[in-house]
């Protein structure tokens, strides 16, 4: 499997990461670089064998229905560029 | 079940309907974070720092939540998956901090179900659920506050929904509106969901294609976030007539996302095609697989109220109501209590007429619910006893009921108060009667001289008379004694 740069590019765009132009063939380098190892990998032979979603014999925790956490609007907002009453304010989006 | 076909140029076209529901799960807090799951309050107050996104929290699952999805599929009748698996859905939008929506994609808690359908004409019909998965929801956008920017809460960013996937199994706008109203029903019976359209606590993405019958299934096209009954049957209505519009102009329909228009009834395509999703779903690597045992589900099953087809059946086989009569008296669960509170040692099928006539039209009126009736459920069945045992007729009925209505009172006690008993002494309607008669010679003569007709009238005056008191079938026959001997 190989990236061409218009496929580099739409990764990019769904990031919503601006990548110069002259950046995408080192990118596209870079990740198929990265799509070769796992390529590698999948040579493994894996049949019979269940996916594993952990490597740790831990079981999904489950917590009680209890509002333990919020109430913290300030806080929440602190690192945000832009905000009015208790808002996030973004640049507008409409659909 | 009549059929919906579209007659067309090139012969007949029906209509193929799928939904998908997202229903809003009722639980204290959210999926995977501890803050308030409760709706409204002041903005960005009811939000973790894993709502929004900061780096480094995690999430761990509420078992109410787990609990909820599990007894929803109890009640659709679904297969249920004592393991599923959350994925990642990648998307970027400015009230979804996270940058993807923790969904289930491959691996949903719940698979295949059914829901039985109650048409209009007292029929049933079946629709096929394809499945239900458990994901958060995104935040609220306020575009119209600021002539550049777009107001973001995250309140309701991460809490629990069931996005509840239908079968295309629905042939018409009015089974599409009968499936939403039973979903709705079996929710509010399970108390997973609210089902308030206006809070969008439900919302509905409807699918929709056209086809000669017969053929294999057409391109559909998605009718994103329509929110009340009426809505989704007016937009298949427009969204179909538009295929079929496209198709015989030789035309081609795009398989495409659309909004619906509430103001002119019609869709239209959402912006930009250049946005169309790819959203590169992946198992959500902070999360394992979602695992449960059988005893988790068979405890859940021990715990289930009665749904509304268990109690349809039960008000056709104990009060021997009608089909038709026992859907509507089934569709609320408020509505069911109250009629079977009513019912109770009475004449269950008269007090299901009071119930679905005179009250449904005093609540109307009113604009009250049932539950703020202002006529008491033990009310109705004693009204009911009043007309059968004698004590008022079924016209001074109508009067006292409406007495209850403005006063709430007691209708043994309306009757006695106003007097309204019924007259079934003989010798006072003979004196009744015998006024009438005397009052109006012409036309007792007009009677006796083969003008049957007019005897109604004279019941009629005799009646008034009477202030309606008067026994109507001991007034009727004295007065047919006394014209035509």
């Amino acid at each position: 499997m190989s990236l061409d740069k218009a496929t580099v590019r739409k990764i990019g765009f769904l990031a919503r990461l601006e990548i110069p132009e002259e950046d995408l063939e080192g990118l596209a380098h870079e990740l198929n670089g990265i799509l070769g190892w796992v390529e590698q990998l999948q040579q493994v032979n894996t049949e019979g064998v269940a996916p594993l979603a952990s490597v740790s014999e831990t079981r999904l925790y489950w917590r009680d229905d209890v509002v333990t956490d919020g109430a913290m609007p300030e806080k929440v907002l602190a690192n945000a560029p832009d905000g009015l009453d208790g808002y996030f304010l973004v640049p507008k989006v409409v659909e | 079940m009549s059929s919906y076909i579209i007659e067309g140029e090139t012969g007949p076209w029906e209509v193929v309907i799928g939904l998908e529901v997202h229903a809003q799960v009722i639980s204290a807090a959210k999926l995977f974070s501890g803050a308030s799951a409760t709706f409204g309050g002041d903005p960005n107050t009811h939000v973790a720092f894993l709502d929004c996104g900061m780096p480094g929290m995690l999430p761990v699952i509420n078992a109410e939540c787990v609990r909820q999805a599990v007894k929803t599929g109890l009640g659709l009748n679904a297969q249920i998956n004592r393991r599923s698996v959350f994925d990642r859905k990648n998307y970027f939008y400015a009230d979804l901090p996270l940058g993807y929506q923790i969904s289930q994609f491959a691996h949903p808690i719940v698979g295949e179900g059914t829901v039985i359908l109650d048409m209009k004409d007292g029929t049933s019909r079946e629709v096929g659920i394809e499945r239900l998965h458990l994901e958060i929801d995104a935040g609220k956008s306020l575009h119209d506050q600021h002539p550049s920017k777009s107001f973001i809460d995250l309140n309701r960013a991460g809490v629990a929904l069931m996005e509840i996937v239908s079968k295309p199994d629905m042939r018409s706008p009015e089974e599409a509106g009968a499936y939403l109203k039973k979903l709705r029903a079996i929710l509010r019976y399970l108390e997973t969901c609210d089902g308030n359209m206006e809070e969008g606590s439900m919302r509905a993405d409807v699918n929709v294609s056209v086809r000669h019958p017969g053929e294999p299934l057409r391109t559909r096209c998605e009718i994103k976030n329509v929110n009340s009954v009426r809505f989704v049957m007016q937009a298949i209505e427009y969204e179909a007539a538009r295929h079929v519009e496209v198709y015989e102009q030789g035309g081609i329909i795009e398989q495409e996302t659309r909004l619906f228009d509430s103001a002119k009834g019609t869709t239209r395509p959402m912006r930009s095609k250049e946005f169309a999703h790819d959203y590169r779903y992946f198992p959500d690597p902070d999360l394992l697989p979602l695992e449960f045992t059988q005893e988790f589900v068979d405890e859940i099953k021990a715990g289930l109220p009665e749904l509304p087809d268990a109690k349809k059946a039960r008000f056709i086989g104990d009060y021997g109501l009608t089909p038709y009569d026992a859907g509507v008296l089934v569709a609320e669960k408020e509505t069911a209590a109250y009629f079977e509170a009513a019912a109770e040692g009475h004449d269950a099928k008269a007090v299901a007429n009071w119930v679905m006539g005179d009250l449904f039209a005093a609540l109307n009126r009113t604009g009250k619910s049932i539950a703020e009736s202002p006529v008491a459920p033990e009310n109705i069945g004693r009204l009911v006893d009043l007309i059968k045992d004698g004590t008022i007729s079924g016209r001074i009925a109508k009067d006292v009921f409406e007495i209850m209505v403005e006063t709430g009172g007691e209708p043994g006690r309306i009757v006695e108060e106003k007097g309204l008993k019924q007259v079934t002494d003989t010798g006072a309607i003979e004196k009744v009667v015998d006024e009438v008669i005397a009052a109006n010679p012409d036309k007792a003569a007009e009677v006796k001289a083969g003008k049957e007709k007019l005897l109604g009238w004279f019941v009629g005056q005799a009646m008034k008379a009477s202030q309606g008191k008067a026994n109507p079938g001991i007034l009727n026959e004295m007065i047919r004694k006394k014209l035509l001997g």
